[in-house]
C-alpha cells in the first residue's frame, strides 16, 4: 500500500498519543482554521514550583497532519518548561513527524499555534504576562477570530457575527448578531468568556445575543 | 486485514471488465488500421465497420441516429465541446449568455468560467438544500441572449437527478439549446433521444467499466455547434483527429454489459448502505435527494469529524472511499457542491461519498458500515467538537 504521508505520521495519526480533555486545565485553547476548516484544542497542567508543563493533551477536529501534529507536540512539550514550550515550533515538529507534505503544513500550524495560545491562556490567567498593554477593540476583535462558530467550522469574525465591541472601565460588551435560542449560543458565550476574560485589564464580559 | 480492496469510488473510475478488454484486442493487434472509406484498403474498411457498429450500439441505447454520436477523449472533451462549440457557433450571431447549474462537474464549470473571462455572461443557477434545480427560477434566467442551458443529468457527487424532460421542455419553449452531463448517468438511467428535449449529451465509458480516455458527445442533427477541435475530417467533420477504434469498441461492449439488471443491484446496495448508516452511526446526514439520485451513489456526512481522516483510517482498512472535505482537495477548497446546497463548511467537512459498480457486494456494504462506524467514533473521540454534540443531543 502506498500513503501520502511518512511512516511516523501514519503511527501518530493511528495512534495519537496524549488525546483527550484535561478536566480542570491551568492553561487551554481552541484554534480554527478558515482555510481548511480544521480545529484543534489544547490543554495543558502546568506545575507551579518549576513552571514545567506536567501534562498535556489535545483534541483534533482535522485531517492526517492536524491529528499527527498535534500527537507529536504533546510528546515535545511535556515536561518542558513553558519558555521552553513556547519556542516549538513548526518546522520541529514537522521533523519530528519525518516530513509533511507541503500543501498540508497549515492544517499542522494550527496544532503549533494552539500550544503556544494555551500556554499564553495560562500566563494570562495567572498574572505572569510581562508586557501588560491595555486591552482595546482590535484586540478583543482579534481573540474573538479564533472564536469557532460549530455550525460552520468558521470564526464570528469571519462569518460577520460579530455586531459591535466595546471597551470601557474594564468592561467589554459583545454584540453577537445569533439569536439567544441558536443550538451553539451558550458554547458560543462560554467561548468568548474563556477567550476574553484572562486579559489583565478585563474586570467583566457582557454578551448579547441580538437577532 | 486480508488483501482484498473494497473498492467504492466507481463514479472517479471504474475497473474495467475483462470482456470489454476482449473486445477491444484485435483493434490493437489485427485491425489497427486508420479507419478509411470503403475505397480504402481492407484492414482500414474493417476499421472504419467497427467504429460505425460502435457508433450504432451506442445510438441505440439512447434510441439517438448513429451520426449524432461523436466520439472524444472522454465526458471532459465532450462538455469542453458542447459548451464552447454552441458558444463559438452562436456567441457572434443570437447571443452571449449561458446557464449553468451551480452544482456542475469541473468540466462544464470551469469550460463557463472560461467563456466568462473572454466576455460571455454566465448565470450560475443555483439549488435547493436536495441538489435540484428550480423549474421557474430557470424560466426566469433565460433570456434573449442566452444561446444554451447545460443543466446536469445527475450530480457527481451528491446523486441528485435532475427533471431533465422538464428542463428540456422548458428550454423548447424557450427556444434554447440544452445540453446535459450524462456521465455517471448513462446506461444506467432511462435516457431515449425520441423523448427527451435535450440537444447535446455528455457521455462517458468510464464510469461504466469501459476503458478510461473514450467517451462521446450525442449532437442532435442540425444542432449549431462549431468545431472546437481541429485536425482532419473525422467524427463528420465536427472533431478531428485519429479515431480511438479500440476505445469506441470497448466503449460500445461496456454498454451492452451495463443492464437495467445489476443496475437494480447496485440501487439495492445503496439503499442498504444508506439506511445502516444512518441508522447505525448518531449524527450522520444524507446528502442529496433521497429518492430522486443515482442508482449507485450515496453520500453521507459525518459530523464532528474530518473527511480526510476518515478516508485515510478507511484506506488502511483496504477501502476505497471519497470525500468532499477541503483538506483533500488539491485546491483545498471545500467541495462547491456541498457548499451549494447548504453553504455549511461543517457539512462538507466530514462529508464521505461511496459510489457502487459491477465488482462489489452486499457483504462489501456490511463490512464498509462495520468498519465506518468504529472509525467514526475512534475520530470523535479526539474531535473537540463532539461536546458540542452532546450538548445539541440533550437539547432535544
Amino acid at each position: 500500500m502506498t500513503f501520502p504521508y511518512s511512516e511516523k505520521v501514519l503511527e501518530h495519526f493511528r495512534n495519537p498519543r496524549n488525546v483527550g480533555k484535561i478536566e480542570d486545565p491551568d492553561g487551554k485553547s481552541l484554534e480554527g482554521s478558515p482555510a481548511c476548516g480544521d480545529m484543534v484544542a489544547v490543554y495543558i497542567k502546568v506545575d507551579p514550583e518549576t513552571q514545567r508543563i506536567s501534562d498535556v493533551k489535545f483534541e483534533s477536529y482535522g485531517c492526517a497532519s492536524n491529528i499527527a501534529t498535534g500527537s507529536i507536540i504533546t510528546e515535545l512539550a511535556k515536561g518542558r518548561t513553558l519558555d521552553e514550550a513556547k519556542k516549538i515550533n513548526w518546522k520541529q515538529a514537522s521533523e519530528a513527524l519525518g516530513g509533511l507534505p507541503p500543501i498540508k503544513a497549515h492544517c499542522s500550524v494550527l496544532a503549533v499555534e494552539g500550544l503556544r495560545s494555551a500556554i499564553q491562556n495560562y500566563e494570562e490567567r495567572h498574572g505572569l504576562v510581562k508586557e501588560r498593554k491595555p486591552t482595546t477593540e482590535e484586540l478583543v476583535k482579534k481573540r474573538l477570530r479564533k472564536v469557532m462558530n460549530p455550525l460552520s467550522g468558521l470564526d464570528l469574525v469571519r462569518t460577520n457575527l460579530v455586531r459591535a465591541v466595546s471597551v470601557e472601565d474594564g468592561i467589554v460588551r459583545i454584540g453577537i448578531d445569533l439569536p439567544e435560542s441558536h443550538q451553539f449560543a451558550a458554547n458560543i458565550r462560554n467561548e468568548i468568556r474563556e477567550k476574553i476574560e484572562p486579559l489583565w485589564d478585563v474586570r467583566r464580559v457582557e454578551i448579547r445575543f441580538e437577532d | 486485514m486480508s488483501g482484498k480492496t473494497i473498492y467504492l469510488d466507481n463514479a472517479a473510475a471504474a475497473r474495467m471488465d475483462e470482456s470489454v478488454l476482449e473486445a477491444m484486442r484485435p483493434y490493437f493487434f489485427e485491425t489497427y488500421a486508420v479507419a478509411t472509406s470503403e475505397f480504402g484498403y481492407s484492414s482500414g474498411i474493417e476499421a472504419r465497420e467497427a467504429l460505425d457498429k460502435a457508433r450504432q450500439g451506442i445510438a441505440s441505447r439512447m434510441i439517438a441516429r448513429s451520426d449524432e454520436i461523436v466520439f472524444t477523449s472522454g465526458g471532459a472533451e465532450s462538455s469542453n465541446m458542447a459548451l464552447k462549440g454552441v458558444a463559438l457557433a452562436l456567441g457572434g450571431k443570437k447571443g452571449k449568455h449561458l446557464i449553468v447549474s451551480a452544482i456542475e462537474d469541473f468540466p462544464v464549470l470551469h469550460s463557463a468560467r472560461a467563456l466568462e473571462r473572454q466576455g460571455f455572461e454566465i448565470t450560475f443557477l443555483g439549488v435547493d438544500s436536495d441538489g435540484l434545480v428550480d423549474l421557474d427560477r430557470l424560466r426566469e434566467a433565460i433570456t434573449g441572449e442566452t444561446i444554451l442551458v447545460s443543466i446536469q443529468h445527475a450530480n457527481q457527487e451528491i446523486g441528485t437527478v435532475q427533471d431533465i424532460a422538464g428542463i428540456g421542455a422548458i428550454c423548447r419553449e424557450k427556444e434554447v439549446l440544452f445540453h446535459t452531463d450524462g456521465t455517471h448517468t448513462f446506461a444506467r438511467l432511462p435516457l431515449r433521444m425520441d423523448e427527451t428535449p435535450a440537444d447535446l449529451v455528455t457521455l462517458s465509458a468510464h464510469t461504466i467499466h469501459g476503458p478510461k480516455g473514450v467517451g462521446a458527445l450525442y449532437v442532435r442533427q442540425k444542432t449549431p455547434l462549431a468545431k472546437w477541435m481541429d485536425g482532419g475530417f473525422q467524427e463528420f467533420d465536427l472533431r478531428g483527429g485519429m479515431e480511438n477504434i479500440p476505445g469506441a469498441v470497448g466503449f460500445a461492449r461496456a454498454v451492452e454489459l451495463t443492464t437495467d439488471e445489476e443496475t437494480g443491484r447496485l440501487q439495492a446496495m445503496r439503499d442498504v448502505l444508506i439506511d445502516r448508516m444512518l441508522r447505525e452511526i448518531p449524527d450522520a446526514t444524507l446528502n442529496g435527494h433521497r429518492w430522486k439520485r443515482l442508482p449507485q451513489n450515496a453520500n453521507i456526512t459525518y459530523h464532528f469529524v474530518e473527511g480526510e481522516s476518515i478516508t485515510l483510517h478507511l484506506d488502511m482498512r483496504g477501502i476505497a472511499v471519497s470525500t468532499g472535505s477541503a483538506c483533500f482537495s488539491r485546491s483545498l477548497e471545500a467541495s462547491h457542491v456541498i457548499m451549494a446546497i447548504g453553504g455549511d463548511h461543517e457539512r462538507a467537512h466530514g462529508s464521505i461519498r461511496f459510489t457502487f459498480g459491477r465488482f462489489n457486494t452486499m457483504e462489501d456494504v456490511d463490512l464498509v458500515v462495520r468498519q465506518m462506524a468504529d472509525v467514526v467514533e475512534r475520530l470523535r473521540k479526539i474531535s473537540p467538537l463532539k461536546h458540542a454534540g452532546e450538548e445539541r443531543k440533550v437539547e432535544k
